[in-house]
């Protein structure tokens, strides 16, 4: 495996890690946003901020991290992807900015306007962020940027049915995941109806995103042919491992195992994003650049490696740490009083 | 209209630089507190844990609950610099990329220390002992300090880029260590880290001179003010020593932006310094900048007409920063007397009102300093190898990003503002028993 490849896989693990954690955080918002009023939704609003609170700064950085190896390992095709899509990515930008803040916020004030105020900002930009980045993964999946400076079509390469699929898909596995995590959560918390409430839209939003994968062999057939081609030659054993950890983790939730069922779903949207990187390889930008082409020097991509070899090092145990003490039931009281 | 049309479309250098100005001039005020404020919080838990005394553990509670909204909105707001960089200046990126991305990276694995570490301090407050708790905060302040070093060694890089070669246009040989290792290195991150905790000192200190001002003398409003204050005080004159090296690294290395900050037209020796725009010491900047009266100084003269930046705004930048910065020494030195003389704060009302100003002084301060070193630096986005029009996106309309981040962080300033403030504004009695609950007032 050459440097790039190497690069390319740690890239893709920071890429999985974001969808994972990053992505249940703006499913989190997700179900914030149709949580109902301020009376009858505040239950499950005080599980959503106490779950995702402490470790969405961290989960957040996982998307630098994703930036900064793409501009160093890969700076042409970043500068590609980057002025062609910057339309969608200017929103999801501002998208970042909001959640982020609005969700700070909301913790800080106590007027039920605002909290309102922040909470649909919070909420808002929980649904869009991740539907303007799964549009700029679409339009990178199916071969609309190319090389250079701004080069491609600024709207067509995300206002396009492959980048739709992409955007959707993106919000419903976001919403799946946090679903599925807090129920876990509330669980935890000793809260076994919510946890249910939260099982009902985990089984939902499973069958809505199944089916949405499913219409959306159609639409890549149609719009993405050598996307479709790859994801249904060699990927097709990643993307049935999908279907099957999905299948698995509606059993699980039915069976209400939410401890497991959280690893089956993970594994099934693992699959999918490892899917398309193996659909695609070697192109990073299809048709026309590999990721050998595209990859820095070899002299900039070893100093590199390295430092995501202390990264790891340094960064998981710390994570490990953080996820171990706020997973740990109890506390959650403490943290209530903190936070009122 | 086909005109306009064409005109909206064309590749648009100054609402890229526009917006690369908002939003890195907005993030660098409230990442400086990230950096400073973690700092000052684990100061005051330390106080807290080795006298005992409660009213350092209610500073620090309270502050946290600032440094908790402020790192937020510090973290997102940086997201987006990450995002532009491409964005607006692939032509950099994409061609310079793999020479100073290093930086980047090692400063993303410092901010995810910082941020994890932020997670387990502020959500463990009481779930930790309390030695591990204020040992929980030690890699916030190392991580906040080892990411704005490693930001700021990329900046230095544009001012004096190293570590490449240019074939034929393309970079062969990139050497990340020695760009990210370059002259400018030291003197910019110094003053830049020195710059973050100035600006948090003086900026939580102002809070403190005001409710001072406004009668409250409570043991609560002295501590809070002396230890932010004190921690400022501490910096102001290491960071015009800083500054002088500054000055001198830029008579060596970049005169030109030397002569724009000063207005040197031409190359002479025995250059005289202009004080404010209007004393004139003579021999000054030959003194100033190479520590000797008859140096020779290169002037603006010395490079054509399209490489030089533009004078007026480096200029009155500069001496708004050392303006204030002189300023910042008058009083730590003020507060260091009245402290050595008789252990307690300045009696004057003139000094609590100076500390008042000194705050958004800072924050001033600090805009100025990034002003002389981005302004200073053009027509380069690249020193003396790529232009910034060069560097910039050839997308149409990316004027319409730059309104929208226009109203996004006019919202942002405000709900900022107004949420810090009502955070110091709670009654404090909440921040001492955990159980109280929040003043609710009526939905």
């Amino acid at each position: 495996m050459s440097a790039a490849d190497l690069v390319l896989v740690v890239m893709w693990v920071g890429l999985t890690a974001y969808a994972l954690l990053g992505g249940a955080d703006f499913g989190a918002g997700f179900w914030d946003l149709l949580a109902g009023g301020a009376r009858r939704g505040e239950p499950q609003r005080t599980l959503i901020e106490h779950s995702i609170g402490p470790v969405w700064e961290a989960n957040h950085v996982w998307l630098i991290f994703v930036l900064v190896t793409l501009w160093t390992g890969f700076p042409t095709a970043f500068a590609a992807i980057m002025s062609t899509l910057y339309i969608p990515l200017t929103l999801a930008a501002l998208g970042v900015i909001l959640r982020g803040s609005a969700f700070a916020f909301r913790k800080s004030v106590s007027t039920v306007a605002l909290k309102r105020l922040f909470g649909a900002t919070f909420a808002t930009s929980s649904v869009l962020t991740p539907f303007f980045l799964g549009t700029v993964a679409g339009g990178v999946a199916s071969g609309r940027v190319p090389p250079g400076n701004a080069r491609g079509d600024v709207v067509t390469s995300w206002l396009n049915p492959t980048s739709v699929l992409g955007g959707v898909m993106a919000v419903g596995v976001c919403a799946y995941l946090a679903a599925v995590y807090l129920c876990g959560d509330a669980r935890r918390d000793g809260d076994e109806p919510m946890a249910d409430g939260f099982r009902r839209r985990a089984v939902a939003s499973a069958v809505v995103v199944g089916s949405f994968a499913a219409g959306g062999v159609a639409v890549l057939h149609a719009d993405a042919p050598e996307l479709f081609d790859g994801l249904t030659g060699r990927a097709l054993p990643l993307m049935l491992l999908s279907g099957l950890a999905g299948a698995a983790s509606l059993a699980l939730l039915v069976r209400r195992s939410y401890l497991v069922a959280r690893v089956a779903a993970a594994v099934a949207v693992t699959a999918v994003i490892w899917g398309w990187g193996v659909a695609q390889y070697p192109y990073l930008l299809s048709p026309s650049l590999t990721v050998d082409a595209a990859a820095a020097d070899p002299a900039a991509l070893r100093p590199l490696l390295v430092t995501m070899g202390i990264a790891g090092v340094l960064v998981i145990p710390s994570l490990v740490l953080l996820f171990a003490m706020f997973q740990r039931g109890e506390g959650a009281h403490a943290a209530t009083r903190e936070d009122a | 209209m086909d005109s306009i049309a064409a005109v909206l479309a064309a590749p648009d250098l100054t609402s890229a630089r526009m917006q690369m100005a908002l939003s890195l001039g907005w993030h660098i005020v409230i990442a400086c507190f990230g950096v400073g404020f973690p700092v000052l919080v684990l100061i005051a838990e330390w106080r807290a844990y080795r006298t005992g005394d409660a009213t350092y553990d209610v500073l620090a509670r309270r502050w946290a609950k600032a440094l908790a909204v402020l790192f937020a909105v510090g973290a997102v707001s940086g997201t987006i610099l990450s995002f532009e960089l491409g964005i607006l200046w692939p032509g950099l990126m994409g061609t310079y990329g793999e020479v100073i991305g290093l930086p980047f990276a090692i400063e993303g694995i410092a901010f995810f220390v910082e941020a994890i570490f932020l997670g387990i301090y502020l959500y463990g407050w009481d779930r930790l002992s309390r030695k591990a708790h204020l040992l929980s905060g030690i890699p916030i302040v190392l991580g906040g300090a080892a990411s704005a070093w490693f930001v700021v060694t990329a900046n230095a890089w544009m001012n004096q880029p190293r570590g490449f070669r240019l074939v034929g246009g393309k970079v062969v040989d990139p050497d990340p260590i020695a760009a990210m290792f370059n002259p400018a290195t030291p003197v910019e991150t110094t003053h830049m880290i020195l710059a973050a905790y100035l600006v948090t000192g003086f900026g939580v200190a102002s809070v403190y001179a005001w409710s001072w001002l406004h009668g409250r003398r409570d043991r609560y409003t002295r501590l809070g003010f002396i230890v932010s204050f004190t921690f400022a005080a501490v910096f102001a004159i290491p960071q015009v020593v800083v500054g002088d090296w500054a000055a001198r690294f830029l008579a060596e290395r970049q005169p030109v932006k030397l002569a724009a900050i000063e207005g040197l037209e031409r190359t002479q020796r025995g250059a005289p310094l202009t004080v404010g725009g209007i004393v004139e010491i003579p021999k000054g900047l030959s003194l100033l900048a190479h520590h000797d009266p008859n140096a020779e100084v290169i002037g603006l003269d010395s490079v054509p007409e399209e490489d030089r930046p533009p004078v007026l705004p480096v200029r009155i930048a500069f001496q708004v920063m050392v303006a204030i910065g002189t300023g910042f020494v008058v009083l730590a030195i003020w507060y260091a007397v009245a402290w050595w003389r008789r252990r307690d704060l300045p009696r004057s009302r003139l000094f609590m009102l100076a500390a008042l100003a000194a705050g958004p002084a800072a924050a001033v301060a600090l805009e100025a300093g990034w002003i002389v070193t981005e302004v200073g630096r053009q027509p380069w986005i690249v020193y003396g190898v790529m232009r910034t029009s060069e560097a910039v996106t050839d997308a149409p309309h990316i004027r319409f990003g730059y309104y929208a981040l226009i109203v996004v962080y006019t919202a942002m300033t405000a709900a900022t503002v107004y949420v810090l403030r009502r955070l110091g504004r709670l009654p404090r009695e909440a921040d001492v028993d955990p159980a109280a609950p929040e003043p609710m007032e009526p939905a």
